[in-house]
Formats: structure tokens, C-alpha cells, sequence
């Protein structure tokens, strides 16, 4: 049982600080969890703790690969209106 | 130690509702004149904490704290892009080590940087490992250098003792509401004791963190500033309100932001269609917040990792390959900076007698005709620093607006001239610089630079500000004065005076 980081990570080095078992290190492109030293917090806290201060959506994935942090959770942009901007940003 | 400001005069706010256009009449060193001694002498070399020294002394960010605790809805954390200017957004985010190396670096080559402050990309005190290793060494390798931090508030409490042991005299919390209520519409959630905390619950976590902070802080003797983000219909009438308690709990100058919120920044606010404030209702919130509160206002919203003057951005100067190739001896450069320091000094100190000279001869002036009072004017300077008129028309990437009355002079805002075309509806597609600027001078009626080309004088006057070249490397107050003179002498504040008259009539 482990959890993952994908690739939106922008090594802001949140969870880094907060997992209680040095499970997340830094790597090439973004930040990894080891599958083999993550516990999910199980032990030590009654939510993963990476999960609970990653400010990106879709980046926190659980052990069956489900996004813990899907769109429009975190930043309360609901996920349509997001698309909708973009494709007006990109029109331009 | 309490520190305390004094209030601002009644006699002044008076004025202020009668005469003159906004809050605080008077030159726009009367930001200082209010504050003690003792806090004057702390902030006069502070370009963040004094309107003047602005002008003379840069400042330099190291991005060491890349982690944040909280989320507010003017951040995306995905943005790191270099051309963007705005809090938040770095190039790269740097360990400790490259930190102190890249601020000695600076300081030798900018001498004149006095303060290194750590404001992000995140909040400094959700790092506190980075933020404080960083602090340990600069405050023993060099102790030149004042040291300020900028957080959300919410780990403050935690660290007031830490900061105060390093020396850390200059704190920023950013403080956008007292309310929760309004808090749930800025901050989406915070991470508190181990869990993701959302809306209301959130906020007043949030709020109790910062009033607290704000008051161990002041109890130890640390100047504090309060940053808010202007955000219309969310709390800008709510900001009146935070700016009295702050003030009323020492915090020791008020620096009310407008909102940045484009929607390609990719924030809440910017995607969710939200505006920042006009630049004349940024100016009302503040001049309604003055008669309580010692404003900023010549703040320039600078990146994270932001490299000299305010204004001006020489990061890419001291990128971490070009610091690996510079040799500095910082026991050097500490001497040359002492003399360069030494000598800014000095001449604020005279300009200051002048200014006190000047008081003195007009206000015996003012006694022996009971002067016809012009009504106010906004001029704009083209400056590259020092406190003079020392900038080309053309080459400005800011003006700086002062209001000019028989008061004397006072420093109203800064107004950013849009670089690019940016081609939308109302100007076409060619819209050069030059059009940007002449719109960014909107409401003054008088520009002051070193020197102007042929097309952009004919086009200023057709806009109906008069361009200005002839107080070229003299100093901005004296230059604005003369100019309000000449503009008197020349008829030209009558007119509009008489106008006025008759519309009252």
C-alpha cells in the first residue's frame, strides 16, 4: 500500500516536510514516493499527509492509481469553467 | 517595548475632506513624520518601509520557502514563469547555501541593496528549516544586511521567538480580513494540525494565527508591516475595518494591494472572471484608511525572487551560474557598502534640512497673504532612482505619480506602462508603447522625464498633459513644485478654479 506522485508535481517541497516516514524524495523531474517506505500515514495520522498539503490537483494518486485531489477541489475552480478559460486563453 | 504611531493630525483629515483630493496632504515625507524616532531610524535605509528611501536603497528576495501551508484564491502554485512580475512566481527556487551565496553576490555588486527578505515562493515559515538556516548564516557572514520575512500568519506564532533571535526586525503578515466570513471567500482552505481544513473553519484558524502573531511580534519590538490584497465586492470596504485593528494592535504601516488576477495566471480569482480594483479605487481605499493608518503606497508587488531597486528587476544579473563565477570578498565589499551607505545617508539627512527650510520660509509666506488656494495637481515622473528626474519618456516602464497642492508635494501611487502591444478591441492591433504610456498617464496634467522625443510631446499635448524636460537631474519634489509654480504663474490653475466656482454656484 503506497502512494504516488504524478507528473503535475512542482517540487514545491511541501509534502517532503510533512510525511513521518521519509518516504518523498526529490528525483530528476518532480518529487517520488517510495512505495516501499510510505505507510499512507496509517500509523500516525488519520490522513495521508502529502495528500493533505499538496496544493495541485491530480497529483496525489492513491494505491489503486485514484487522484486523491481531483480537479476542482483544491481550488475550487469548477473543472468546466477551467477548460472554458483555456481554450479562450489560447484563442487569442 | 510598545511601538506606536502617532495619529495623524485631525487638522489634516479636515483639510483632506475640504480641499485636497485625498488623505494626507503635505510632502510625501510626511509617511515618516508621523513615526517615532526610534521607528524612523529603523526604516530610513528600508526601500519596502519608506516612500523615500525607495528611491536610493534596493532590495533583494531569495526563493528558499517553495512550500505553503495555505492556499489563497490569487495563487496558482503551477505558474513559475519568468515574465511574469508578481508575488508567488520565481525562476528557480534556491537551498540556503546558493541563497547566501547569490545575496553576497548581489550585495557586492548592488551596494546599495540593504535588505534581503525572504517572501516565498510560498510562505517562508511553512519552510522553517530553509528560512531559518538562511537567516543563521546571513545575520554571521553578513551582518550589514537587514533581514525581513513576509508569511500568511499562520505559522507565526510558532516562530515570533526564532525571528526574534536572529535579528529579524522587519516582519510582513499578509492580512486581507478579520472576518471568517469574508476569510471563506479568499482562502479555500489551510493545512492546520495535520489535516486539510476548509472554508470558514479554515479562516478563523487563519485570523486568530495572524492577530496573535501580529501582537507577540509587536510585544517584542519587531516593526510590522500589514499587506492586504484589495479584492472589490470581496473586501475592500471590509479593509477599513482591518486596517483600524491592525493599527490599533501596533502593526506600524498599512500596504493596501490591488488584486492581480489575469485570467491567464490560471488563480480563482483570474479564471472565475473576479477584478482587481481601478487604480482610483485603490487610491480611495487607502486614503479612507490613512486617517487611521500610516500607508504604503509605493509598493510594486515584486516577485519572490525580485533582485534591486523597486521598480526594477536584475535577477537574470545573478542567475546561479553567473554567481558561480563571481569571486566575492564580502569583507570587501562590507567596507565599500559602509561608505555608500554612509554617503545615501547623508544626503537624505540634507535634503531633509532643506525640506525643513523650505517649511519654515512658507509657512512665513503663507502668513503675509491669505493665498488664493489652487486646487491640487497629479504630475508624473520619469525616474531611474535617486530620488531625481533622470529618466527619457521613452525609456519608462513606470511613472510615479505625485499629487501637488499648496501643501506641498505627496507621493500618490506608481502607474506600470503595458510594454507590449496588447491588442484588444478599443486600440487595434499597433498599439505601440508609446500609446501605453500616454494611457497610463490618464488624469495628469503634467510629465516630468529628462528628455522626450519629437512624437510622443505632440501626442502628450493632445492628450493634454504637458510633457516636461526641463528639470532634467533635478530632485522630484523640487521639480514638481517648480512646475506647480509655473503652472500658476502661467494662469493655468485659474481657469479651472474659476470653472469650479461657478459649478458650486
Amino acid at each position: 500500500m503506497a502512494l504516488s506522485i504524478g507528473d503535475s508535481c512542482v517540487n514545491c517541497w511541501a509534502c517532503y516536510d510533512v510525511c513521518p516516514s521519509n518516504a518523498i524524495s526529490q528525483s530528476s523531474t518532480h518529487f517520488k514516493i517510495s512505495a516501499r517506505k510510505c505507510t499512507e500515514c496509517e500509523d500516525d495520522y488519520a490522513q495521508p499527509q502529502c495528500a493533505s498539503i499538496c496544493p495541485i490537483e491530480d497529483t496525489i494518486f492513491d494505491a489503486q492509481g485514484i487522484s486523491i485531489n481531483p480537479p476542482g477541489t483544491l481550488t475550487g475552480i469548477p473543472p468546466e469553467k477551467m477548460a472554458e478559460a483555456m481554450r479562450e486563453i489560447q484563442s487569442r | 517595548m510598545q511601538l506606536t504611531v502617532l495619529d495623524q493630525e485631525t487638522a489634516h483629515s479636515e483639510e483632506a475632506a475640504s480641499s485636497c483630493a485625498s488623505g494626507s496632504c503635505g510632502s510625501d515625507n510626511e509617511q515618516m513624520a508621523h513615526l517615532s524616532d526610534e521607528i524612523r531610524d529603523k526604516v530610513k535605509n528600508h526601500p519596502c518601509y519608506s516612500e523615500e528611501a525607495h528611491h536610493y536603497f534596493a532590495r533583494m528576495h531569495v526563493a528558499v520557502a517553495p512550500a505553503c501551508n495555505i492556499q489563497c484564491h490569487y495563487c496558482n502554485r503551477k505558474y513559475d514563469c519568468s515574465n511574469e512580475s508578481r508575488p508567488g512566481v520565481v525562476s528557480e527556487v534556491l537551498t540556503p547555501d546558493e541563497a547566501v551565496m547569490k545575496t553576497k553576490a548581489v550585495a557586492a555588486n548592488i551596494p546599495q541593496m540593504t535588505v534581503l527578505g525572504i517572501a516565498g515562493p510560498g510562505d517562508p515559515l511553512a519552510n522553517p528549516e530553509r528560512t531559518f538556516d538562511t537567516f543563521r548564516r546571513l545575520s554571521e557572514e553578513a551582518p550589514d544586511i537587514k533581514l525581513c520575512v513576509s508569511t500568511n500568519g499562520l505559522a507565526l506564532p510558532d516562530v515570533v521567538d526564532e525571528l526574534a533571535k536572529h535579528n529579524i526586525d522587519h516582519v510582513t503578515i499578509t492580512i486581507n480580513c478579520v472576518d471568517p466570513k469574508v476569510g471563506a471567500k479568499i482562502y479555500p482552505w489551510i493545512y492546520w494540525n495535520n489535516k486539510r481544513i476548509y472554508g470558514e473553519k479554515a479562516a478563523k484558524i487563519l485570523i486568530a494565527q495572524q492577530q496573535k502573531g501580529l501582537e507577540m511580534l509587536v510585544a517584542r519590538g519587531i516593526l510590522v508591516k500589514v499587506n492586504s490584497v484589495m479584492i472589490p465586492g470581496v473586501n475592500d470596504e471590509h479593509l477599513k475595518e482591518v486596517s483600524r485593528i491592525v493599527k490599533e494592535k501596533g502593526a506600524f504601516l498599512h500596504n493596501v494591494m490591488p488584486l492581480i488576477s489575469e485570467p491567464e495566471h490560471g488563480t480563482f480569482y483570474g479564471i472565475m472572471g473576479q477584478r482587481g480594483p481601478e487604480p482610483e479605487e485603490l487610491q480611495d481605499l487607502q486614503d479612507s484608511c490613512s486617517g487611521d493608518m500610516n500607508m504604503m503606497r509605493h509598493c510594486r508587488q515584486c516577485r519572490a525572487d525580485a533582485v534591486g531597486l523597486l521598480g526594477e528587476d536584475r535577477g537574470e544579473e545573478f542567475t546561479l551560474d553567473k554567481i558561480a563565477a563571481m569571486d566575492i570578498d564580502y569583507n570587501e565589499a562590507m567596507k565599500k557598502r559602509a561608505v555608500i551607505h554612509a554617503g545615501i545617508l547623508e544626503e537624505l539627512d540634507e535634503k531633509d534640512a532643506k525640506r525643513a527650510r523650505l517649511a519654515a520660509m512658507n509657512s512665513g509666506a503663507k502668513q503675509d497673504k491669505p493665498a488664493q488656494v489652487y486646487r491640487p495637481v497629479l504630475m508624473a515622473v520619469a525616474t531611474s532612482g535617486g530620488g531625481l528626474i533622470n529618466q527619457h519618456f521613452g525609456h519608462a516602464t513606470e511613472f510615479l505619480i505625485y499629487e501637488v497642492s499648496a501643501n506641498g508635494v505627496r507621493f500618490v501611487s506608481h502607474r506600470k506602462v503595458d510594454q507590449y502591444c496588447i491588442g484588444n478591441d478599443t486600440c487595434g492591433e499597433k498599439e505601440s508603447a508609446l500609446a501605453g504610456s500616454i494611457r497610463s498617464l490618464k488624469g495628469c496634467e503634467a510629465v516630468l522625464c529628462s528628455k522626450i522625443g519629437f512624437e510622443p510631446w505632440s501626442l502628450l499635448e493632445e492628450a493634454g498633459v504637458i510633457p516636461n524636460g526641463e528639470h532634467a537631474m533635478e530632485p522630484i519634489e523640487e521639480a514638481v513644485q517648480a512646475v506647480y509654480q509655473e503652472m500658476i504663474a502661467a494662469g493655468k490653475l485659474d481657469e479651472v478654479t474659476a470653472k469650479l466656482e461657478v459649478a458650486a454656484n
